[in-house]
């Protein structure tokens, strides 16, 4: 108990936050490379499922990379990362070797949530509403813009909050193959044993992870077409799709 | 040239594929020298993925049941379940160390938590597709409660509770690793050994070593509900 009262007064201490080893500094980082892993992971999976669930293709590839990414744990797929001879990644940016490796595992880890939950959102807009768009003489990439899209945003935010959330859990682990962010201070506490540090740090990790979830659910709601009144659902029976299961 | 003699004998004592100057990946010679290592991390890692399941589902199942007869609380139990979800594995094991000490227990401790969320979900989600009429038809019959839990209700709930399981499971096997950070990560220990002298092999090894844990244990629990519930696979063959 006597660490988790040191821990308190690490985190009150204001010297502990300045600095190029301080708190905030690291937690921006961390919160630099999440960001950059997660508009990597949208590039790639947001406009590869929108696509696919337009035309209706590949959905066994949406059950499936979610079981893969599961099994593979994140902290053998970092240390692999970081241990493989790539070229020319020495010196990536201010990160270094592992942070080059910490922001590829990111990127694969936000994938399957990014591509499961805006390939079903799509899949799972009504027919009947997209019959009546093609009625009225929408083109296909019409209804895809002003039909589908729309009607699946909530499910598609869901699952870009999912990867957010699960993107900064995996930077913290990318401590474990000395990677930047905040991580490097838990890992720093217990191999020095300076627990109050570690622990401190852990709770600023825990609460920025918290505060991502409660954004990201604000803004689900705030996209959400049907918030208003009409019935039309394209989320399906069971609600969000959780499948972030913690790294 | 005696110097060069004396080094290329050094090498050639030593394993073919892994040494001081080879370091590759794939290597049959460290799988020879050190299965006792590799053993006794993947006897950790199954022990600590066990207890944390067994001690996930204890908990899960009576507020699973908690939530169901009292709706109010399942908003509270649903939603804690999730706030302990956000928060990273590597951050919850240091936080609960204060509690358990450097030990096992603060993993299992840890994933049994992670655990928890998953299979609550799955239990209230499997208990609440029983059709009513079934239940109504079981308690005409005279069936109390606690008889209508454990032979209607739950036995037609499994294979969605049993779904969970399996997600749980997985994701205990590849969380367990991170466990490393307090020194019981099973096979995670391996992986950080590896990492910190470069050591290919045995990075390799212990990651697969890990997905195929995670593999066959998924194999194992379907294996297990489909003997526990031959009314599901019965009916084509009949």
């Amino acid at each position: 108990m006597r660490n988790l009262r040191d821990a308190w007064d690490y985190l009150t201490t204001g010297a502990n936050w300045g600095g190029p080893e301080g708190l905030w500094h690291l937690l921006v980082q961390q919160l630099l490379i999440s960001v950059t892993a997660l508009l990597a992971a949208m590039l790639v999976g947001l406009t590869l499922a929108l696509w696919l669930g337009h035309l209706g293709r590949a959905g066994f590839l949406s059950v499936n990379i979610t079981n893969v990414g599961r099994a593979v744990p994140t902290f053998a797929l970092l240390a692999i990362l970081v241990t493989l001879d790539h070229p020319g990644t020495a010196t990536f940016g201010p990160y270094g070797r592992a942070g080059l490796a910490t922001l590829i595992a990111l990127a694969l880890f936000a994938l399957p949530p990014i591509y499961t939950n805006a390939y079903v959102a799509v899949r799972e807009v009504p027919p009947a509403v997209k019959e009546s768009a093609a009625g009225m003489g929408m083109t296909g990439s019409q209804q895809f813009w002003r039909v589908e899209l729309p009607l699946a945003m909530p499910l598609v935010v869901s699952g870009l909050r999912l990867a957010l959330v699960q993107v900064w859990a995996t930077a913290t682990i990318a401590a474990l193959v000395a990677g930047p962010g905040l991580g490097t201070l838990i890992t720093e506490g217990f191999y020095r044993t300076d627990y109050p540090k570690g622990i401190a740090a852990a709770i600023v990790v825990a609460v920025v992870a918290f505060l991502l979830e409660v954004g990201g659910a604000l803004v689900e709601r705030a996209v959400d077409p049907n918030r208003k009144g009409t019935e039309i659902r394209a989320t399906p029976p069971g609600g969000r799709t959780a499948d972030a299961v913690g790294t | 040239m005696p110097v060069t003699l004396l080094a290329e004998d050094g090498i050639s004592i030593q394993p073919s594929c892994y040494s001081r100057l080879v370091n590759k990946w794939y290597c049959t010679d460290y799988l020879k020298d050190r299965h006792h290592d590799l053993t006794s991390a993947l006897g950790q890692h199954l022990q600590i993925t066990a207890w944390s399941l067994v001690l996930g589902i204890i908990i899960a199942f009576p507020l699973a049941l908690l939530a169901r007869r009292l709706p109010r609380l399942q908003g509270a139990i649903l939603g804690s379940a999730t706030m302990i979800y956000t928060i990273p594995s590597l951050a919850l094991f240091p936080l609960l160390v204060p509690f358990t000490g450097i030990s096992s227990k603060a993993v299992i401790i840890g994933l049994a938590l992670y655990a928890l969320t998953i299979l609550v979900r799955s239990m209230l989600s499997g208990l609440s597709g029983v059709p009513e009429e079934v239940r109504e038809s079981a308690r005409g019959l005279g069936y109390g409660r606690t008889r209508l839990l454990f032979r209607v209700e739950l036995p037609l709930a499994l294979p969605v509770i049993m779904a969970g399981v399996r997600v749980a499971t997985v994701s205990t096997v590849a969380l367990t690793t991170v466990g490393a950070i307090v020194s019981y990560g099973g096979l995670g220990n391996l992986i950080q050994d590896g990492v910190q002298n470069n050591f290919k092999a045995e990075i390799l090894a212990a990651s697969v070593l890990c997905v195929v844990l995670a593999v066959v244990l998924d194999a194992i629990i379907v294996g297990v509900q489909w003997t526990v519930t031959p009314w599901t696979h019965r009916r084509r063959s009949a």
